[in-house]
């Protein structure tokens, strides 16, 4: 069996709130190429998990390694420098901006760093970061609405735009919070198939969701976190049989 | 230039031309002496620089007034220690209020929302106290900084100027005042346009637009936003360092009262008034209150009692009265009102104004494209 390569790694993740224990002992692999769902019930700590990698939260100990890169300390636009972009289960666009601006903005800071200086050059010379814009959003459906303003699209529409200002980045890893959340069953199918489209160019994705729909329909690998461990771990078909997700899911919290 | 789209290079040439025929189109106004033309230049830099800060990045400064100050009396400084002439002293202030600006928005910029503007108040403060306490060997307390017979001014020593009479500033020999002044104040005016409408439609200014509406979207997208708004700091104070320096040109006395905290909200209300986020906006902004500022000051009791006689005996007493708080000294008993019926009505500024009656009058044509693109100027340029 080769060894398969592991991108993102959380090692030994404890997250205390007080007295609250979100998060422990958490140990995640996550592979090259794979769509990996992590679920549980509502309080489980799956977006704490996610906040705790994408650099929004500091763990109470253990890391998080990307590509060999400790992310634990850095924070969030270093993180994304790294590679990893993140759609929010509230979509977080510019919602003043036009959809084709909200677009190029993530483009221009994959091309142009962190910060430039950029002052002399003119917005409307940018043809090239344009023409991605424009072709990105063809692509998520959107390219008839670039001019609209943003904050006026349906919740569907933000999404898609919001998945199209992640791609549009070419991240290695993208990490999906909830992504059909507050979805009519609609706007859900559509984005279903718009995950299913990039599915397969190859990037990395951790998606957090509770709809099963949706993650059996789109996971290779599942995590189920319950209480703030993962209590199974493996294909959707193992995890489907497995009693104890049962029990977290049906048999509620008897302890 | 060629870089300019053909939209932008309209704008900026119709700004051009109304600023230029001032002179001209504000005579039936009363309106069209240097001194307050020169204001109208001075005021509307300040605020096209504010609006950087506030109308881009979405970052609300109280203490813009501490950079005005600060411009003006590096200029001073610079007609008393170097020369008369004006441009050293301009770039001079640009340079000290640009590292006044950076010290400041590095420690305000650790914040944001109310936390930042109450920092930049208290910062603005903070110098204009000290402007009238420890540092009167540079600031001249009170009496304020101003020119001598006897100040040293190497440059102008090396150069073998011979002493003038009575020291006033200059531009290559020629003395700035009356109209001459006006139009220097007048192309940096239109030079400070050029670069805002740069900024706003570069990369940077994209990024700023992007800081202004969403920062954590901004954070999770790859961007450093803590430089970009320093950037956008630091610019706008070294704007508001240029007017200062220019006020220092037509009238060289700097006092600190230019730098107290009703100095800084005056171009926040320039700003919204105008229409903050717009380019004419907040220059249009600046007039207008300068303008009214200018007549309703000048209005006495006299002058009240004339206009209100025809109303019958008594009537005509209570009207000087009541009217009578409202101009001279009382004058921002009238912007304050001005100011809360633009904020309700009008939140988006008489730029908003300009639009909606666009609209109105041509329901057929679509709304302009941008807030940019409307004529800067509801009267005709000449």
């Amino acid at each position: 069996m080769t060894q398969p390569n592991v991108v993102l790694h959380v090692a030994d993740v404890h997250k205390r709130f007080g007295g609250l224990h979100a998060l422990a002992d958490i140990d995640l692999q996550v592979e090259e190429g794979q769509t990996h769902a992590i679920i549980g019930p509502n309080g489980a700590g799956k977006s704490t998990l996610l906040n705790v990698i994408i650099g929004k939260l500091a763990p109470t100990s253990g890391q998080v390694v990307f590509d060999g890169t400790v992310l634990t300390g850095r924070k969030p636009f270093q993180i994304n420098q790294l590679g990893i972009s993140r759609v929010f289960q509230t979509p977080e666009i510019f919602a003043d901006l036009s959809v084709l601006h909200n677009v190029m903005i993530p483009a221009l800071a994959k091309r142009d760093g962190a910060f430039k200086l950029n002052m002399l050059g003119s917005l409307e010379h940018e043809s090239a970061v344009r023409a991605e814009a424009e072709h990105m959003l063809e692509d998520v459906g959107m390219l008839s609405s670039q001019k609209d303003r943003a904050g006026s699209l349906s919740r569907g529409d933000k999404r898609r735009m919001e998945l199209a200002m992640c791609l549009i980045q070419h991240p290695r890893l993208l990490l999906l919070d909830e992504p059909t959340a507050g979805m009519s069953r609609h706007d859900t199918n559509t984005t279903i198939e718009l995950l299913k489209k990039i599915k397969s160019r190859g990037m990395t994705k951790v998606i957090i969701e509770h709809d099963m729909h949706v993650v059996f329909s789109l996971a290779d690998k599942i995590s189920v976190l319950a209480q703030g461990r993962i209590i199974a771990d493996g294909t959707p078909d193992q995890v489907r049989g497995n009693p104890k997700v049962q029990e977290a899911y049906l048999g509620g919290e008897v302890v | 230039m060629r870089t300019m789209t053909r939209n932008d290079l309209m704008l900026l040439l119709g700004f051009a031309a109304v600023v230029l025929a001032m002179p001209i189109w504000l005579q039936p106004f009363g309106a069209a002496y240097p001194d307050l033309l020169q204001r109208f230049m001075i005021f509307g830099i300040f605020a096209v620089g504010f609006n950087i800060l506030f109308g881009l990045t979405g970052y609300l400064s109280f203490g813009h007034a501490a950079f005005f100050g600060v411009g003006s009396y590096a200029a001073v400084w610079s007609f008393k220690l170097l020369s008369l002439d004006a441009i050293p002293a301009m770039i001079f202030a640009i340079v000290i209020s640009g590292v006044f600006a950076l010290i400041i928005g590095y420690l305000s910029l650790r914040r944001s929302g109310i936390y930042f503007s109450i920092l930049t108040l208290a910062f603005a403060q903070m110098s204009y106290n000290l402007a009238y306490s420890v540092l009167t060997p540079i600031t001249n307390g009170e009496t304020g900084l101003q020119l001598t017979i006897n100040d040293p001014r190497y440059l102008d020593r090396v150069f073998g100027d011979a002493m003038p009479g009575q020291p006033v500033p200059t531009l290559l020999g020629q003395s700035l005042g009356g109209f001459t002044g006006f139009y220097f104040c007048a192309a940096f005016l239109i030079l400070t346009f050029f670069i805002a409408q740069r900024i706003t439609g570069s990369p940077f200014g994209m990024m700023l637009k992007g800081i202004k509406s969403n920062q954590t979207r901004m954070n999770y997208t790859g961007v450093n936003t803590r430089p970009y708004t320093l950037a956008a700091f630091v610019i706008s104070g070294m704007y508001a360092g240029l007017a200062g320096a220019l006020m220092a040109v037509t009238d060289p006395l700097a006092g600190a009262e230019r730098m107290q905290w009703t100095a800084s909200g005056e171009v926040v209300l320039m700003t919204i008034l105008g229409g903050a986020g717009t380019l004419v906006g907040p220059v249009l902004g600046a007039w207008i209150i300068k303008y009214f500022e200018n007549i309703f000051s000048a209005l006495n009791d006299s002058i009240l009692a004339r206009f209100w006689s025809f109303l019958p005996d008594g009537l005509d007493h209570t009207a000087v009265v009541v009217s009578g708080k409202f101009v001279g000294e009382g004058w921002f008993l009238t912007l304050g009102l001005v100011f809360v019926l633009i904020v309700v009505f009008l939140p988006g500024g008489v730029m908003e104004g300009v639009r909606r009656i666009t609209t109105l009058v041509s329901p057929k044509s679509k709304p302009p494209a941008s807030p940019e693109s409307t004529s800067p100027q509801p009267q005709p340029a000449e």
